[in-house]
C-alpha cells in the first residue's frame, strides 16, 4: 500500500490490487491499520482514521480529477476561476501576477470575459476589492492590460526607461517600490517587447539583471520574470512544485502550469528546466508523481 | 437613436464613389454633393464606399478628402467615415497630445462606450498607434489624473443587473467618508467608480442620496475650479445618464466664445448613430431652442451643413 501513496496523486491500480486482495480478510486490513500508526490512532475498541490523513488522501485522489476537468475546460474559464480562487480563498497572489503576465493580450481579455460571466463581477473589481497589500493598484493594473503586441520598439524610450526604473529602486529602498508611480506604469503599461528591451538596457547600465535588484519585492520580481521569460519563470515553478516538502499551493502549481502551457510554450519550459536545473522535467516528474494524475501529467508534457 | 437618414434606395457604392470623383474633379470641390452622399449612408456603406473607392480609382478616399477639404469640415467628414473604435481611437490620441486637466474628451469616450466598445476602441488604438491606449494615457498624464484615467481607459465593467444591495450601501459610506475628508484622489474613490458596475453605482449613488440628504455630486461641487472634482462628477454623470451629460457638452460647446468646434465635431459624429435622438431631445427641453436652430445660428458654411445633416436637421 505504501508504494500506491507518498508522491503527487496515488497508484490507484496498486491500491486497488494491495487492497482487495484482503476481501473476506478483516484480520489483515486490522493489521494494516494497526501498522500505519501514524494514520490510525487507537480510539476506543477500534482504530480510528486520522481525519487530517483522510483530508491528505482525499486531495491526493482528487488531483486526476482536476487536472481531467482542467483540461477540458476553456482556458478563459481556467484563468477566471484560477483568479477568483485566489481572490476568494487567500491563495497567494502570484497566480494572478501570473495570469495577467504570461497570458497574451487577447488570453487576458478573454479571461476578463469568462469572468464577467461566470462571477458577474468583473477581474478588477474583485481584485482591487479584495487584495488591500500596498500591490494592489499594481494587479489591478497587470490585469487590466491590453498590451500592443507588435514589434515596435522606441529604443532611446525604453533607455529612459531603464534608467527610471534604475533610479526608483536606488532611492526607495525597494519596500516602496510596488507603490511607486513610473514603476507601476512601466511595467503594467508597457508592450512585452519593449519591456524586454528595457531590461536589456537595464543590465547594461547597472551591471545586474532588474530581476536580482528586485530581491526582496517578490510581486515585483516576478512580475518581471513573467513578463520578460515565461518559460523561465515556469520552470522555476516546476522546480519549486517538484521539490519535498513543497505546501499545498506549491503542489496545485504543478496542476495548473502544465494545463495551461501545454498548448502555449511546454517545450520552451522543458528547455529551460534543463538548463537550469540538469535534469528532463519529464523524468523529475514521473518520479514524484503516481498513478492516473502522473500518466495525464506526461501526456500533456510530452515526450 | 439614430439621426442618419439613408435614402431608401441607396446608390450602389460604386455610383457613390463615382458621384464623389466627380466632386472632386475640377476647381475647388462639391462640398454639398460629399455631404448629400456621405452623411446619408451607413457605417457599414460608408466602409464599402472606401474600399470600393480605393479598387476603382487606386487611392485611399480618406486621403482625398485631406487634400480636398480643409478645416472644421474636413475634420468632421474625416472622423465620420472612419468606423467607430477607429473613430474614438483617433480622438482618444488626439486628446492625449493636447492633454491638460481641463480635457475630458477621454472621461466622456471611456464612461459613454459599452465595455465591449471601449475594447474595439483599445484594439483599433494599438493597430494605428503602435502603443496601447492606456500606456499612453499614462505618458501624457500625472498625479490624480493619471491615477483616475488610466484604469478608466482600461476597465472591463461587468454589465449585468446583479448587484450586491449591501455592498453598494456600504460603498456609499467610503465614498462620503473619502469626499469629507477631501481626499478626492484617494484609492477608494477611483477604486469605486472606475471597477464598479453602472448598475451597481446607480444603486451607490441612491443609497448616497438617500443615506446623506442629496445627490453625491452635490458634494463633489465644493470648489467649482477644481478639474479633479470636475472630472470626478462627469464620471458619475455619465453613469446616471450619459445622453444629459453629452447634451451639457454640446451645450457649452455652443455657448462657448467663438464656438468649441472640436467637442461639437466630436459629440455629433461619434453619437449620430448611437442616442444623438435623445440628445436632441434633451436639447430642446434644456434650451427651448432646437439644437438644428443653435447650430445654424452658431456654425457657417459646409461645417454647419454636415453636422446639420449627421442631427438629421437637412433642408
Amino acid at each position: 500500500m505504501g508504494q500506491g501513496l507518498g508522491g503527487l496523486g496515488v497508484d490507484e491500480e496498486a491500491l486497488v490490487s494491495a487492497l482487495g486482495k484482503w476481501r473476506h480478510q478483516p484480520e489483515k486490513r486490522a493489521q494494516l491499520r494497526k501498522s500505519f500508526a501514524g494514520f490510525f490512532t487507537a480510539d476506543g475498541g477500534f482504530e480510528r482514521f486520522e481525519d487530517d490523513y483522510i483530508h491528505y488522501l482525499k486531495i491526493e485522489f482528487a488531483r486526476f480529477k482536476n487536472i481531467m476537468v482542467l483540461w477540458a475546460m476553456h482556458p478563459w474559464e481556467r484563468d477566471a476561476r484560477w483568479a477568483n480562487d485566489v481572490l476568494h480563498k487567500a491563495h497567494p497572489f502570484d497566480i494572478i501576477v501570473e495570469i495577467a503576465c504570461t497570458r497574451s493580450s487577447e488570453e487576458l481579455l478573454g479571461a476578463r470575459i469568462a469572468y464577467h460571466a461566470l462571477f458577474h463581477r468583473s477581474l478588477e473589481e474583485d481584485v482591487a476589492y479584495h487584495v488591500r497589500e500596498n500591490f494592489s493598484n499594481l494587479l489591478v493594473g497587470l490585469v487590466s492590460a491590453y498590451r500592443y503586441e507588435g514589434d515596435s520598439i522606441n529604443e532611446e524610450m525604453a533607455k529612459s526607461e531603464a534608467k527610471t526604473l534604475g533610479t526608483a529602486i536606488k532611492s526607495a529602498g525597494v519596500r516602496n517600490l510596488v507603490e511607486n508611480g513610473e514603476v507601476i506604469r512601466i511595467l503594467t503599461t508597457r508592450s512585452k517587447p519593449h519591456l524586454r528591451v528595457t531590461f536589456k538596457y537595464y543590465r547594461e547600465m547597472y551591471g545586474k539583471s532588474i530581476e536580482e535588484d528586485l530581491g526582496d519585492e517578490l510581486c515585483l520580481q516576478e512580475t518581471v520574470q513573467c513578463l520578460d521569460s515565461p518559460p523561465k519563470y515556469f520552470s522555476k515553478v516546476m522546480d519549486e512544485t517538484l521539490k519535498d516538502g513543497a505546501d499545498k499551493n506549491t503542489k496545485d502549481a504543478l496542476t495548473r502550469v502544465i494545463v495551461s502551457r501545454a498548448d502555449v510554450d511546454m517545450e520552451e519550459i522543458k528547455a529551460a528546466y534543463h538548463e537550469q536545473y540538469g535534469a528532463q522535467l519529464e523524468d523529475v516528474i514521473a518520479m514524484k508523481t503516481l498513478g492516473n494524475y502522473r500518466d495525464a501529467l506526461l501526456s500533456l508534457v510530452g515526450q | 437613436m439614430s439621426t442618419i437618414s439613408v435614402p431608401v434606395s441607396v446608390p450602389s457604392p460604386a455610383e457613390d464613389c463615382e458621384q464623389l470623383r466627380k466632386a472632386f474633379q475640377g476647381w475647388g470641390t462639391n462640398e454639398g454633393s460629399i455631404i448629400s452622399i456621405l452623411a446619408h449612408r451607413s457605417g457599414a456603406q460608408r466602409r464599402q464606399i472606401r474600399d470600393s473607392y480605393a479598387q476603382a480609382y487606386g487611392e485611399d478616399l480618406l486621403k482625398v478628402l485631406d487634400k480636398e477639404l480643409t478645416r472644421d469640415f474636413e475634420k468632421a467628414v474625416l472622423l465620420w467615415i472612419l468606423d467607430p473604435p477607429e473613430r474614438d481611437a483617433v480622438l482618444a490620441n488626439e486628446a492625449l497630445k493636447k492633454w491638460s486637466p481641463n480635457n475630458r474628451a477621454l472621461i466622456e469616450i471611456a464612461m459613454t462606450r459599452t465595455a465591449d466598445e471601449m475594447f474595439a476602441v483599445r484594439r483599433a488604438y494599438r493597430g494605428r498607434f503602435k502603443r496601447s491606449l492606456e500606456e499612453d494615457v499614462a505618458v501624457h498624464t500625472n498625479g490624480d489624473f493619471r491615477k483616475l484615467l488610466v484604469p478608466l481607459v482600461s476597465s472591463y465593467r461587468y454589465e449585468g443587473p446583479e448587484v450586491n444591495a449591501s455592498l453598494a450601501k456600504s460603498e456609499a459610506k467610503i465614498l462620503h467618508e473619502k469626499i469629507e475628508e477631501k481626499a478626492y484622489g484617494h484609492e477608494e474613490i477611483i477604486r469605486i467608480l472606475t471597477t464598479r458596475s453602472k448598475e451597481h453605482l446607480l444603486a451607490t449613488f441612491n443609497d448616497y442620496n438617500n443615506e446623506f440628504g442629496h445627490p453625491i455630486n452635490k458634494d463633489l461641487k465644493s470648489d467649482p475650479k477644481d478639474d479633479f472634482l470636475f472630472a470626478l462628477r462627469a464620471i458619475v454623470r455619465c453613469i446616471i445618464c450619459p445622453e444629459r451629460y453629452l447634451e451639457k457638452v454640446i451645450r457649452l460647446a455652443i455657448n462657448k466664445m467663438g464656438t468649441d468646434e472640436c467637442a461639437l465635431t466630436r459629440v455629433i459624429t461619434t453619437r449620430a448613430e448611437v442616442n444623438m435622438k435623445h440628445i436632441k431631445e434633451i436639447y430642446y427641453k434644456r434650451n427651448s431652442v432646437r439644437l438644428d436652430h443653435a447650430l445654424k445660428k452658431d456654425t457657417t458654411g459646409d461645417y454647419e451643413d454636415f453636422l446639420l445633416a449627421l442631427i438629421g436637421q437637412d433642408a
